[in-house]
């Protein structure tokens, strides 16, 4: 639905040239949710702004919904771009215009007629929850409603990409999680397709189904983030999961990071260990994350036993496909 | 204290009403497509056109550096040619316009540069048209602040009005002069300065109220 073609842009700053994306190529599918994921400078905003061509890219190619958007003249580019929404991180409304009519602005915009426009108005921000605030204005509104609003008046033409440019950074925890949760059902009520950007992981992990991770720049990794998660040597992995702290104790057995995703994650391997092998298992550290509808978790355990039962367990352990790394000894 | 004294007043009053409010009416036509275009031919702007940006923009400085008595003689010809005279009340309208337009380009265009780039990106990104966004989200965004610098050209305009006199105008300050300085008739001063006074006054407090009937960003700040 989205995709961007060895893209680079390149700002000339008092004489010197700063790359701010280089060489991107990112594929988002329809109906996704797909999060890049960076830390403030990594270029996230840059690319978002390109994908609707806010920023002209220097070199490369974008195209949405099939639309090869560098190609399109003016005017093409407008209807183009009127059906792909926008949110924002300060939501940009009208402070000007009520929120009816914010929400109103790109039906206008799209050519409605005005009995279609008043319906379609009413219909979003019941969808959003914020009927009886058609009337207000945005000033008068919390950063929750607001972000809201802005939902609202992406989603009014029913682009079939929504952009969101770090929709809930300015947002408190608790906000974040119910604007996020109306993300998640707009995408599966309405097959938006969502390309967001963000520096926070717990973003990644309540709503995206891809991920790409951006550098410098640079896109280092990309795919589904559950599988990214599942694997101990990714970036995602490392940001989600930091790295155990060295150990200011001696290991009480044998010490091993154990990654448990999908399958394993469902299952009482621990129990298993220590009923099928005697082999008992101290947790050390370890954190469990919920990632969408699965788990994923990574635990520093010593584990516990005769020498030849703990490695009868390791070696099933492995055998189930379990990603383990053992500490290094010392 | 002599019955002359309201008569002189009252007639003045209105002159000075007549200058200024037909100035105003056509600084505000000229000034604010003059003042759009400095903000949207500059460079990053909606219709980047940085020669044309340029010539506005040294017009503008000319014109506003030119101290209003020296302007109203210096285009005594354009007077002549508009009106088909260069005195009297309505000959003085056209230094005033002229004066007025470059300031109230200058004002328009402070005005929409406050308004947050945010919105004309969000404008830009649902597919508006240039006119769109200068109609419905730079004006109406900025109409607070707009009305504000209209009071603000308005009484300025009040002010050159009284200058104007000195090329027979006439109004308050004409008055003022001819009675209240040369003649030293204290009342008639007292007089001139406290109608001024008043309309300068109703001017700020008209600009004022329009302003926060306009104003819906409200107490809090709108982020």
């Amino acid at each position: 639905m989205i995709a961007f073609r060895g893209v680079s842009k390149v700002y000339t700053a008092s004489g010197r040239e700063v790359a701010a994306l280089r060489n991107v190529s990112l594929r988002v599918e329809a109906g996704e949710i797909h999060g890049v994921l960076g830390q403030s400078g990594a270029g996230k905003s840059t690319l978002i702004r390109c994908a609707n061509l806010l920023e002209r890219p220097t070199e490369g190619s974008v195209s949405v919904d099939g639309q090869d958007l560098l190609a399109l003249n003016p005017e093409a580019l407008r209807k183009a771009r009127q059906g792909i929404g926008m949110i924002f991180q300060h939501f940009n409304l009208f402070g000007s215009k009520t929120v009816a009519a914010n929400v109103a602005y790109p039906l206008e915009v799209a050519g409605a007629p005005r009995e279609a426009i008043r319906e379609r108005v009413e219909e979003l921000l019941s969808l959003v929850g914020l009927s009886d605030k058609a009337q207000a204005y945005p000033s008068q509104l919390s950063g929750g409603q607001k972000q809201r609003v802005g939902i609202a008046r992406a989603l009014a033409p029913r682009p079939r990409v929504l952009l969101s440019d770090e929709a809930t950074s300015a947002l408190d925890p608790e906000t974040t999680r119910s604007v996020l949760g109306l993300l998640r059902d707009i995408n599966q009520k309405l097959g938006v397709t969502l390309l967001l950007i963000t520096h926070q992981m717990d973003v990644v992990k309540a709503i995206c189904d891809s991920v790409s991770v951006l550098e410098r720049g640079r896109l280092v990794e990309q795919g589904k983030v559950t599988e990214l998660l599942a694997h101990p040597s990714t970036r995602l992995h490392q940001l989600c999961f930091p790295a155990f702290a060295p150990p200011t104790d001696a290991p009480s057995g044998r010490r091993v990071a154990l990654t448990l995703a999908g399958e394993h994650a469902r299952r009482p391997l621990l129990g298993t260990l220590a009923r099928q092998f005697d082999v008992d298992a101290l947790l050390v550290e370890g954190a469990m994350e919920r990632v969408g509808n699965t788990r994923v978790g990574r635990l520093l355990v010593d584990l516990q036993g005769s020498a030849d039962a703990v490695s009868q367990a390791l070696a099933y352990l492995r055998e189930q496909g379990l990603t383990l790394e053992e500490a290094a000894h010392g | 204290m002599d019955s002359q004294l309201p008569r002189l007043l009252g007639v003045a009053t209105g002159e000075t009403l007549y200058m200024t409010s037909v100035a105003a009416v056509l600084v505000l036509l000229a000034g604010l497509p003059l003042g759009v275009l400095l903000v949207v031919t500059d460079r990053g702007g909606l219709w980047e056109r940085p020669a044309l940006n340029r010539v506005l923009g040294t017009l503008v400085n000319v014109g506003r550096s030119v101290p209003f008595i020296i302007l109203m003689v210096a285009i005594v010809p354009l007077t002549r040619l508009l009106v088909g005279t260069t005195i009297g009340t309505t000959a003085a309208i056209v230094p005033l316009v002229v004066a007025a337009i470059p300031f109230m380009g200058r004002v328009v265009e402070q005005s929409l540069r406050e308004v947050d780039a945010g919105l004309v990106e969000a404008a830009i990104a649902m597919g508006s048209t240039h006119r769109r966004i200068v109609f419905q989200v730079l004006i109406p965004e900025a109409l607070p602040s707009l009305v504000r610098g209209t009071a603000l050209v308005i009484i300025s305009l009040l002010g050159y009005s009284a200058m104007a006199g000195a090329v027979g105008g006439g109004g308050l300050g004409d008055l003022a002069v001819k009675y209240g300085y040369m003649r030293f008739r204290t009342d008639v001063m007292l007089g001139c300065l406290v109608v001024l006074l008043v309309l300068v006054q109703l001017v700020q407090w008209l600009g004022d109220a329009l302003a926060s009937r306009f104003d819906h960003t409200g107490a809090r700040s709108s982020r």
